[in-house]
């Protein structure tokens, strides 16, 4: 039972702004910042910062890598939007089996899908070989922008995909059916009533399509396109060279460019159009479209999914393996504890920050949400990099002996996929009625006990989503695990970088299908946990 | 005397107490009810925005309070000082003697004995019924007993293990109000406990809350914007406009001798009627009507130009037979089993008049307007004709009766 205590007691007034908290997601934001700093600190420690950035190598960088990122970006949009429409309005056959085989790609690592293209379409590959008894002895190169794009595109247009999705299966379809009836043709609609609503979700898929084409460092490497993080990371292998000043310039200018992707894509978002509440409507009858549709899905599919695991089972069949370089059951584990360990942290370090920006709208909040989210848009590469100086200059012996290296690991994975846990822990918050906490104080309990009692369980699913996706972010990431691993602590993706750079493809094959395997699996906690409906109590 | 001097001793409820019990039948007071809790002088303001100003109000031990108002009237934030989920700006709230909040500062609702139905219920989703119900009393050391038997109070036996989402509105309604009454508080609190419920099951539901809360002898407070279900369950109404107090009293009290027009109009369908104090009677467009008829108008004074509350079943209107007509028919309603006529005055008056379906008078016709009413009229001193919807004056031969109230 409550008891009241007297105002002249003084004591456990409420209060209205939590102030600890409040700090602790601020020293938490702060340090997630700070490997910013060495970036910006090693450029301009650089000898003749200003020539380096003007030379004409670093120039064509920076030209090679806008090209890219406009083409991934743009195709991304012209293969998401309309199999999101697709696989949502229309009467597709096998609509529901398409759904999820169109958003399996993201599954994939981009630098898997990379190898198998190469192994199929590139010199010396399968193609080749099964067109040599007709007398078709070279393929046109796939190396270079062409053969990036497609590949990126195949595996970032799940984002524009998922979120199209989500949006237009929130908006209200009535108001299609509306302009419709207000003799407006198909497309006349489309494009004045449902592009309008979905355009900021879309916005949202492409930013994250453009920041990882920005950030990817496996494709570009495997396909030979000299782009920043490709050059970043030969220029920091090259010690001799002195390649190490150009790294740290390029990472400088990558994170620039980063920031002008985030400005464009909130300018072309706009506030956006939100319908109050959503409604399925006609669904849109394909016709004598209905059999191209198919193929076109079919397409995709097969291009991103289908070719990368055949081309796994053909490597597996009759690769060529090097005894030297076995795999190890240990390696699966080395990934799984790595990245159990950043899931867990990360899911630890978003709630202070997910519950604050839910709960109050006091600018210090806001503030502190967007500042975590600035590492999500720093590329692997370059945090390795900067955290590789950070070590370099104050870990002292613990460096020298690689005793430090798997602290900055996990630290650089967090730095990087925390956003992804307080987004999605955020959005959990914001599903509980404000009024359910309410209630459990009007009922005697103190604000900790309430959250922990009410909250708490209602938010979990959330947390552990965010915690999955987190997992499987880590279980792929490729740059900086290769810049900060310790010596001889080896990882699925570390290792399989190695065997298929050096060309022994069959020993790349079991770890991948591991790799993919547990992907899926943790894809489908992610899935689950969306599933979970938080709050009839919503309004 | 002035008339805003009058126009604020007027119906003051220590001075027509008496007058009050014989007319209504009811103690004006219960002489033992003790003041539970004490709203003295608070204010609210969120920035820059005042939502309540200088209220203060007394809250009777026993007793089921209504604060009643238009949306954004202060009575949610009101209620939520009451409860400790919101920090007065300024003045003091008292609860058994004891300060619970004042000026920035408030113990919070978890340290006080305060109960709340939420308006959406607020049920823990993760949690069955029953554990909703017990959420608030575990140290009782009979625990399962008192949620069994809070749940067979608000009939839903056997409904234990039910999760929220599998029960109705109502059922869910019920599981709030047991949730909130489980740890015996002192004072309940219900934020529109009826405004998530289909209209059929709202008039079940006010009548089964009426009755729980009688049964268990709770304080209750509850807040609408519905003046039916304010005046159908309460024992008392406050009536609020723009974070103020307009009046408190028993529903009839309000209802029948409104001391503003805000609350005249607020409450119902209410018209004006212009007349002039002169001898014993007031001359109006409907003739002389007696001073006796008037609740509280005596001969001081006289030559005063004043305004009669109307509503519209006050007034009859009837075509003319013997009499001389005094108005015409210029607007007319079906409402069902009702007909809602606006008649204008020959002097310029606006009149409601409510009729039974089955009489018919024609649109524009000329018709004699009679004085009905068999009980006194409230009257207010002419000038400041406010409205309910919006405050704005009016001029006497413009639109003078409020489309807000009964439909």
């Amino acid at each position: 039972m409550a008891t009241r205590t007297g105002i002249l007691d003084g004591t456990e007034w409420s209060e209205d702004v939590p102030l600890g908290l409040l700090l602790l997601a601020a020293a938490i934001a702060a340090v997630l910042l700070s490997p910013l700093l060495w970036v910006v600190s090693s450029a301009l420690d650089a000898s003749d910062w200003v020539g380096l950035a003007t030379a004409p190598r670093t120039l064509s960088v920076l030209v090679n890598s806008g090209l890219l990122v406009g083409a991934v970006t743009s195709m991304s949009m012209l293969v998401g939007v309309p199999a999101a429409y697709l696989t949502v309005r229309t009467d597709l056959p096998a609509r529901r089996a398409f759904t999820i085989l169109l958003a399996l790609p993201l599954v994939i690592p981009s630098y898997i899908g990379a190898f198998a293209f190469l192994s199929a379409f590139g010199p010396r590959g399968l193609l080749q070989a099964a067109l040599e008894p007709v007398g078709i002895e070279t393929l046109p190169s796939i190396y270079g922008l062409a053969g990036t794009t497609v590949v990126l595109t195949l595996y970032t247009y799940p984002y524009v995909y998922i979120t199209s999705r989500a949006s237009l299966l929130s908006m209200d379809a009535r108001l299609v059916d509306a302009a419709r009836t207000l003799s407006h043709s198909r497309w006349a609609a489309f494009r004045r009533i449902t592009w309008p609503q979905i355009r900021p979700a879309v916005a949202a898929g492409a930013l994250l399509v453009a920041l990882y084409t920005l950030s990817d460092f496996g494709t570009p490497a495997v396909m030979r396109f000299d782009v920043f993080t490709r050059i970043i990371f030969v220029e920091y292998n090259d010690i001799l060279g002195g390649g190490r000043d150009l790294a740290s310039l390029l990472s400088l200018q990558l994170i620039a460019v980063t920031v002008v992707i985030l400005a464009v894509e909130s300018r072309v978002r706009g506030s956006g159009v939100r319908t109050a509440r959503s409604a399925p409507g006609m669904t849109v009858e394909l016709g004598r479209w209905r059999w191209p549709a198919v193929l076109a899905c079919l397409l995709v599919v097969s291009l991103a999914l289908l070719l990368p695991l055949a081309i796994l089972g053909v490597w597996y069949l009759n690769g060529s393996a090097s005894a030297s370089l076995d795999f190890r059951l240990g390696y699966v584990l080395n990934s799984v504890t790595i990245a159990g360990v950043a899931a867990l942290l990360c899911g630890v370090l978003a709630l202070p920050i997910a519950y604050l920006s839910s709960q109050t709208a006091h600018p210090a909040a806001w503030i502190v949400e967007r500042a975590s989210y600035v590492g999500y848009a720093v590329p692997g590469v370059v945090m390795g990099l900067a955290l590789v100086f950070f070590g370099a200059r104050y870990g002292g012996v613990f460096y020298r002996q690689g005793l430090i290296l798997l602290p900055l690991l996990v630290f650089a994975y967090v730095v990087r996929f925390l956003p992804q846990a307080i987004g999605s822990s955020r959005a959990a918050f914001l599903g509980v009625s404000g009024s359910l906490e309410e209630a459990a104080r009007t009922l005697g309990h103190s604000p900790g006990q309430a959250f922990r009692r009410v909250t708490l369980p209602l938010v979990l699913p959330g947390i552990v989503g965010g915690a999955a996706l987190v997992f499987l972010t880590t279980m792929k990431e490729l740059p900086a695990t290769l810049l900060l691993r310790p010596p001889g602590f080896t990882t699925l993706v570390s290792y399989i970088w190695t065997v298929q750079q050096a060309g022994y493809y069959a020993q790349a094959a079991l770890p991948a299908v591991l790799l993919l395997v547990v992907s899926a699996g943790s894809m489908l906690v992610i899935l689950a946990s969306e599933q979970y409906d938080i709050g009839w109590g919503r309004r | 005397m002035s008339f805003d001097e009058q126009s604020q001793t007027y119906g003051d409820t220590t001075e027509n107490g008496i007058v009050d019990q014989l007319r209504y039948g009811h103690p004006e007071r219960d002489p033992d009810a003790k003041t539970l809790f004490e709203l003295d002088a608070v204010s609210k303001a969120y920035d820059d925005t005042t939502v309540i100003d200088d209220l203060s109000l007394e809250i009777r031990e026993g007793e089921l309070l209504t604060l009643l108002g238009p949306s954004g009237c202060g009575k949610t934030t009101t209620l939520r000082l009451i409860a400790g989920l919101e920090t007065p700006s300024e003045g003091r709230l008292v609860q058994d003697g004891t300060v619970v909040a004042r000026s920035e500062m408030s113990i919070p609702a978890d340290q006080r004995d305060v109960g709340v139905v939420f308006q959406d219920f607020a049920l823990f989703p993760h949690l069955t019924a029953a554990e909703n119900v017990g959420f608030g009393i575990e140290d009782h050391e009979n625990r399962g007993e008192r949620v069994r038997s809070l749940l067979e109070l608000v009939g839903l036996s056997g409904l234990e293990d039910a999760r929220p989402e599998t029960l109705s509105g109502g059922q869910r309604q019920r599981v709030a109000l047991a949730r909130s009454l489980a740890p015996a508080p002192e004072l309940l609190l219900l934020d529109e406990p009826f405004s998530n419920l289909d209209v059929d099951l709202r008039v079940e539901m006010r009548e089964e809350v009426r009755r729980i809360l009688k049964e268990t002898g709770v304080t209750a407070v509850s807040v609408t914007h519905d003046q039916e279900e304010a005046m159908s369950i309460s024992d008392r109404v406050a009536v609020m406009n723009a974070g103020q107090l307009e009046q408190i009293g028993r529903p009839e009290q309000v209802f029948q001798q409104p001391e503003s027009r805000f609350v005249a109009s607020f409450l119902g369908h209410a018209s004006f009627l212009s007349g002039t104090v002169s001898g014993d009677v007031v001359t109006t467009g409907l003739g002389e009507v007696p001073l006796g008829r008037i609740h509280g108008l005596s001969a001081e004074y006289e030559g005063s130009r004043v305004d009669l509350l109307i509503r519209p079943d006050d007034v009859r209107g009837a075509r003319p037979a013997g009499h001389a007509t005094n108005g015409t028919v210029v607007h007319r309603r079906y409402l069902g089993p009702t007909v809602l006529y606006r008649v204008e005055l020959e002097s310029g008056d606006m009149l409601g008049l409510m009729h039974n379906h089955a009489e018919e008078i024609a649109l524009d016709a000329p018709i004699s307007v009679q004085l009905t009413a068999d009980h006194d009229l409230a009257w207010f001193p002419r000038g400041r004709r406010q409205m309910a919807d919006g405050g704005r004056s009016t001029s006497p031969s413009t639109r003078a009766d409020s489309e807000n109230g009964t439909e």
